[in-house]
């Protein structure tokens, strides 16, 4: 089959079906064995206001929702108005005549008018069918069969509202599809079903996952926005897999309620986004201080403050590399898309138990709400786990038991609570290698010294085992982009869209954030050639950063701040435009707005 | 005590039904002389004592203060948490291990003051905790500021003009919040204490005991703040400790007609601990990690 990049979106208000809609398509798409990313771009609203939801198809693998829209399904008459220039020339618009009556001229496009009266036998005229009609109405106009739609229904519809909602949403389906047949021109592409099924999924549910497969046995949260997806697989999931999941009253309860677990041997976790992360800097502080191993997601979203809580950016860089008073040693990772995610989180939880210390995983709503579709074989249930130097019976060492014994690795055995003979009190006050706090025998200068040094010789562990990013593309390119975390999917097809136009690029993309190995990354830096660096924030948080860590300064900067996703011809639009003017910063112009 | 004596201590079990000298730490208090907390020290070595397990099977996690420093005078497993955070801290402990007797001990400031929301919270949740409070009503080691059981009119560091709020009531609030055992006591009656303290640990939900344990360096009356509580403290009597709209009577009663004892005490409300079908298995800190392919398979399949 030739090759095709294809977008469906679907637009609506909130509460008119567009969340399912846009995963029936998916999962259509995902059981036809194509290739799907997803973003919804939508507000704080649970019914009115506005949404939509973009599917990307591709015949390549995909990791962004690209830079077009092929085929809008209007569930309203804002869509209509909103995003009808949206769609690419040659694409289409599906709207229903009782909504809208008249469409502004456009002769490039295709327009598809429905009556939803006359496709259905809704007698109570809620329009709770118009997703259904308008769905096979789009698979209909790209060749896809009916009968993956009626497998979806029933999957969808039969538990929840039972046998008569599920004959009728069919019918109503079977009505529009062959009405499309008749009426509707179809598109060129024409997806064909591939031999193997792919599972669909989000970030959140993918680093929940994660978390699972890791060996995660108690998880907190308090719901915030885009983080809470986590806490809605781990919730219905938990007695199955074993894992204690509990909702607290704040984000300080949440982290200290982890550390306590963690502390007692379980493998913890949590999440939030900014504003919960700063709720919990102390307590990752103390975590640091009492050296127990935690996990702390935070799914960014715009700030500062309550900031946009639908709306993406990376502006919490400085937040968690600063999180909590004083130094203490501390691991920032940064998932590079939706399935890194889901491996991320064992490893940073061998990490943290090898080097017993907080771990902070930073992504963000674009990665973390998006969806995508993966082969079911690419998900290792049974990663590797390293629990490090932990003590859980006697007998374990020889001699005495120093909780924070000065060891040249920093690492002190951990017994946990319950151990026979191992008895001990961890302090967030400073305390020798017993325990004992120094602070209460006298402010002691020379066992301080000693017990902060053997805290911070982990960091030296930790940053010889944290990979430096490597250079992806030609070494000898023209430009090279430099992004970190969510970002990579979307750099890589600048990248590619670059090449294709004769700008030759590279791309240096980091996932481990904190420690930086200087000499390691400086190698990898000093290959770069016009160097860009690609961010969503608007001070350059990461080429601070950087900068500080390596001294390395970009020649050129792209950064968006205005809540939405890069899209790839942003990145290469500012290249083009930093290669050809004399400034040193561009920001693209967002040109889908909800 | 020198510290290689200190570990060998530590290294030694327990000889035959424990004591509460087994139970004594390996640093000295460094309260001040005459405080009420050394009583409520006393009273907790010989309820851990009492309760005959060894000195790794329980976990005594504080918060920040005078009183919040015990851990470190008690040979068991301890966590001096943050400041406030001592609930949420054992909460978690508990979760993942609940065969381990978790104490929580501190003062008014940290439970009431910078934790108050943890506070209620808790008991709402009935973990299966006891919560000890040495209520000196003032900020000790930030030398004598207001806390929230200061008194009305009280002339401290930070209300030089007299304390205007009004004092809240941490017995009435536990027996409103949902709290499954609430007493009170007195660090001056220490066998009471330390049988409020035994019966608490043995209760399966949270366990809350208000301590009155004076400050005698902040306080006004200096040593003569035990007369002052003396004369004002009276014990709880022909009292039924499962009437909730009684308990709370009593407790409302306050100044000259401070009543000591348990006023509230339900068995019927499960933990919420013990109501976790995740922890049938044993505690989840000794499970193995992960979970099996044909669970991940489960999974997967209702992703397609």
């Amino acid at each position: 089959m030739a090759k095709y990049d294809f977008a469906i979106a679907v637009g609506g208000a909130p509460g008119q079906g567009i969340e399912t809609a846009g995963k029936s398509i998916s999962q259509i798409c995902a059981r036809y064995g194509l290739n799907v990313f997803t973003y919804t771009a939508y507000q704080s609203l649970i019914r009115g206001g506005h949404s939509f939801l973009t599917i990307r198809i591709s015949s390549e693998p995909i990791a962004n929702h690209g830079d077009k829209i092929d085929l809008i399904i209007a569930l309203d008459r804002n869509s209509v108005e909103k995003h009808l220039p949206h769609v690419a020339p040659g694409g289409a618009l599906i709207y229903n005549t009782e909504h809208v009556r008249e469409v502004p001229e456009r002769d490039d496009i295709q327009l598809c008018p429905i009556s939803y009266k006359e496709l259905t036998n809704d007698p109570d005229r809620k329009a709770t069918m118009l997703n259904t009609c308008m769905s096979s109405v789009a698979l209909k106009l790209v060749g896809i069969e009916l009968d993956v739609l009626e497998e979806i229904i029933v999957l969808a519809l039969l538990k929840r509202k039972g046998q008569a909602v599920v004959d009728a949403n069919i019918a109503a389906a079977r009505a529009s599809y062959d009405y499309a047949a008749e009426h509707f021109t179809p598109f060129d592409v024409q997806f064909e079903k591939q031999d193997t099924p792919l599972a669909f999924g989000s970030g959140n549910t993918l680093m929940a996952m994660g978390g699972a497969a890791a060996g995660v046995k108690f998880y907190a949260a308090y719901p915030m926005s885009p983080s809470t997806g986590i806490l809605h697989w781990m919730a219905p999931n938990a007695r199955d897999l074993g894992i204690i999941v509990r909702q607290c009253e704040d984000e300080i309860s949440v982290v200290n309620m982890v550390i306590g677990a963690a502390h007692a041997g379980a493998r913890a976790m949590c999440a939030t986004s900014g504003g919960g992360f700063a709720l919990m800097s102390e307590a990752i502080g103390s975590a640091g201080m009492m050296e127990i191993p935690i996990v702390v997601v935070n799914v960014q979203r715009g700030g500062p403050s309550t900031g946009l809580p639908t709306k993406t950016e990376q502006g919490d860089l400085w937040q968690v590399l600063g999180a909590s008073q004083g130094d203490f040693p501390k691991i920032v990772v940064s998932p590079t898309s939706i399935m890194d995610g889901f491996n991320t989180i064992p490893e940073i939880f061998n990490l943290v138990d090898k080097f017993q210390c907080p771990g902070m995983v930073l992504t963000d709503l674009s990665l973390a709400e998006g969806h995508t579709t993966f082969v079911p074989d690419s998900i290792n249930w049974r990663p590797e786990i390293d629990r490090g130097e932990l003590i859980s019976e006697p007998g374990q060492i020889d001699g005495e038991y120093l909780r924070y014994q000065i060891t040249d690795s920093g690492i002190s055995p951990r017994a946990i609570p319950g151990t026979p003979g191992h008895v001990h009190v961890v302090a967030t006050d400073d305390h020798d290698e017993d325990g004992g706090l120094i602070s209460d025998e006298f402010t002691n200068p020379h066992k301080r010294r000693d017990i902060m040094e053997k805290r911070q010789r982990k960091m030296e562990g930790i940053a010889e085992r944290l990979p430096p990013p490597t250079l992806e593309g030609p070494e000898d390119a023209e430009v090279t982009l430099i992004g970190w975390g969510s970002t990579h999917g979307v750099i890589s097809e600048a990248v590619q869209q670059l090449t294709e136009a004769g700008i030759s690029t590279n791309h240096i993309h980091f996932k481990w954030l904190y420690p930086l190995d200087e000499d390691a990354v400086n190698e990898v830096l000093s290959k770069s050639a016009h160097a860009i660096i690609v961010e969503c924030n608007y001070t350059g948080q990461f080429a601070r950063f950087l900068r500080g860590e390596t001294g390395f300064k970009a020649d050129g900067h792209i950064r968006k701040y205005d809540g939405e996703p890069f899209m790839p011809h942003h990145v290469a639009d500012g290249v083009r435009e930093l290669l050809n003017s004399k400034t040193d910063l561009y920001v693209p112009y967002q040109e889908i707005v909800v | 005590m020198a510290r290689r004596e200190r570990r060998e201590r530590r290294e030694r079990p327990i000889q035959g039904a424990p004591t509460a000298r087994d139970f004594k730490g390996d640093v000295n208090p460094d309260w001040c002389p005459g405080c009420g907390d050394f009583s409520v020290l006393n009273a907790l070595q010989n309820a851990y004592a009492k309760l005959g397990r060894g000195n790794h099977d329980h976990l005594t996690v504080s918060g920040i203060g005078c009183s919040s420093n015990l851990p470190g005078y008690v040979r068991t497993y301890g966590m001096h948490t943050l400041h406030g955070r001592a609930l949420a801290v054992a909460t978690g402990a508990k979760f993942a291990n609940h065969e381990l007797n978790v104490v929580v001990t501190g003062g008014d400031g940290d439970g009431y003051g910078i934790g108050g929301n943890h506070f209620i919270h808790t008991m709402r949740k009935n973990i299966d905790l006891l919560y000890i409070v040495m209520n000196n009503e003032t900020y000790g080691l930030t030398v004598g500021q207001a806390s929230p059981t200061t008194i009305v009119g009280e002339q401290t560091k930070s209300t030089p003009f007299g304390n205007l709020e009004t004092p809240l009531n941490p017995v009435a609030m536990a027996i409103v919040s949902g709290a499954t055992y609430v007493a009170r006591a007195f660090s001056s009656e220490g066998k009471q204490l330390a049988e409020l303290m035994y019966n608490g640990m043995q209760h399966k939900g949270f366990a809350f005991i208000d301590v009155i344990s004076p400050c005698v360096t902040w306080k006004k009356e200096k040593m003569e703040i035990f007369d002052y509580w003396k004369e004002r403290v009276q014990f709880l009597e022909n009292h039924d400790t499962s009437d909730r709209a009684a308990a709370l009577a009593a407790a409302v009663k306050t100044g000259h007609e401070t009543q000591l004892g348990l006023f509230y005490h339900d068995t019927s409300r499960q933990s919420l601990n013990d109501m976790e079908p995740v922890l049938e298995n044993g505690p989840i800190a000794h499970q193995p990690l992960g979970i099996s392919q044909e669970q991940g398979d489960a999974i997967i399949q209702r992703m397609m």
